[in-house]
């Protein structure tokens, strides 16, 4: 087998483990804590928020006001208009500022 | 049978439901998907791996930095964990889902956890917040048209891969951080949001400007969620339980 498809299998199922194993952690408990359940409910804000903060602060003008723009969309429209809101004022603002 | 018939009648009704939540994960993913397979091919790989590579480990960010690093020639057992690095915050993810998806058979459950990314994660707790259920059919409308499209996508881009455009015109290199802000202003009502997602983006910055890519995203994420655990329950809106 070739060492390029030892590193697929070999990262696909690291990843797998990932993806499953903080379940079979939190699954061999019978009750779950407060404080976990807590920890638990706040992390879609703590994961997806590192995939914003240090891109937004690397980038620029641009970038800046299409994630203001969407922020603010975010408040009142769904998902999909929030997106579009924010690529469209992106590749408008790119074409000023690059 | 009558019965059997509207289980199946909303089953569909439910598939796409998610198909129609997928777009535009599908849309923002998919210069991804194609960058991906061009760049896997200049690093070395052929298209047949490259599309394995999509299809076995379905993660953009750790494909990415895996097929970097294979360039460089690194040693393969770096290159795979560097890849473990990389996807460490599915853990958190696998953590929190597992309470929605409870209820499924254990093989629909071992399948659902195979297409838990990002999106995927944070659109079912969505689901899950507002009282809906998080059925089988609708958790894989979701992310099936995400993953066929993703493997085809690095199939096409490792073909093609010397055909694409400039992407920095069309800012399809800032898509994903649009989208996942989307995501992050969804929870917003939830308690803590404020403070997690302040704790998480300070965390994040000094962790990325000194550990460095990828521990930034473990690092933030572990912050924001040590904060919701050390502080008071009355405070996150968890009920102390007898």
């Amino acid at each position: 087998m070739s060492t390029t498809l030892w590193i697929i299998i070999a990262g696909a199922l690291a990843t797998y483990l990932t993806r499953i194993g903080g379940h079979l952690i939190i699954s061999r408990f019978d009750t779950v804590h407060p404080r976990v359940e807590a920890g638990l409910n706040a992390v879609p804000a703590a994961v997806l928020t590192t995939l914003v903060a240090p891109a937004a602060l690397g980038a620029g003008p641009a970038e800046w006001a299409a994630l203001i723009v969407a922020a603010i969309v975010s408040l009142r429209g769904g998902l999909m208009t929030m997106f579009l809101a924010g690529a469209a004022v992106l590749i408008l603002a790119r074409q000023f500022v690059g | 049978m009558v019965v059997e018939a509207i289980s199946e009648k909303s089953a569909k009704g439910d598939f796409w439901d998610g198909v129609r939540l997928s777009i535009p994960v599908v849309v923002a993913a998919a210069p991804f998907g194609l960058l991906f397979g061009a760049i896997a091919v200049d690093n070395g790989f052929s298209v047949l791996e490259a599309t394995l590579m999509s299809a076995l480990i379905f993660g953009g960010a750790s494909q990415m930095v895996g097929i970097e690093l294979f360039g460089q020639h690194v040693a393969p057992w770096l290159i795979v964990l560097s890849i473990f690095a990389v996807n460490f915050r599915h853990v958190l993810y696998s953590a929190g889902i597992g309470r929605r998806i409870a209820h499924w058979p254990v093989f629909q459950q071992a399948l659902g956890y195979f297409v838990l990314t990002d999106p995927q994660f944070a659109v079912a707790e969505r689901r899950a917040e507002a009282g809906e259920t998080v059925s089988f059919a609708w958790y894989m409308g979701l992310g099936l048209p995400v993953y066929v499209l993703w493997v085809i996508e690095s199939a096409l881009g490792a073909v093609f891969g010397k055909l694409i455009p400039d992407t920095h015109a069309l800012g399809i290199d800032f898509l994903l951080p649009i989208y996942f802000l989307g995501l992050v202003m969804g929870f917003r009502k939830r308690p803590l949001w404020l403070p997690v997602v302040i704790a998480s983006a300070a965390a994040s910055i000094v962790a990325y400007k000194t550990v460095g890519s990828p521990w930034h995203v473990s690092i933030g994420a572990v912050a924001g969620v040590l904060l919701a655990v050390i502080l008071p329950p009355h405070h996150s809106g968890v009920e102390a339980r007898p």
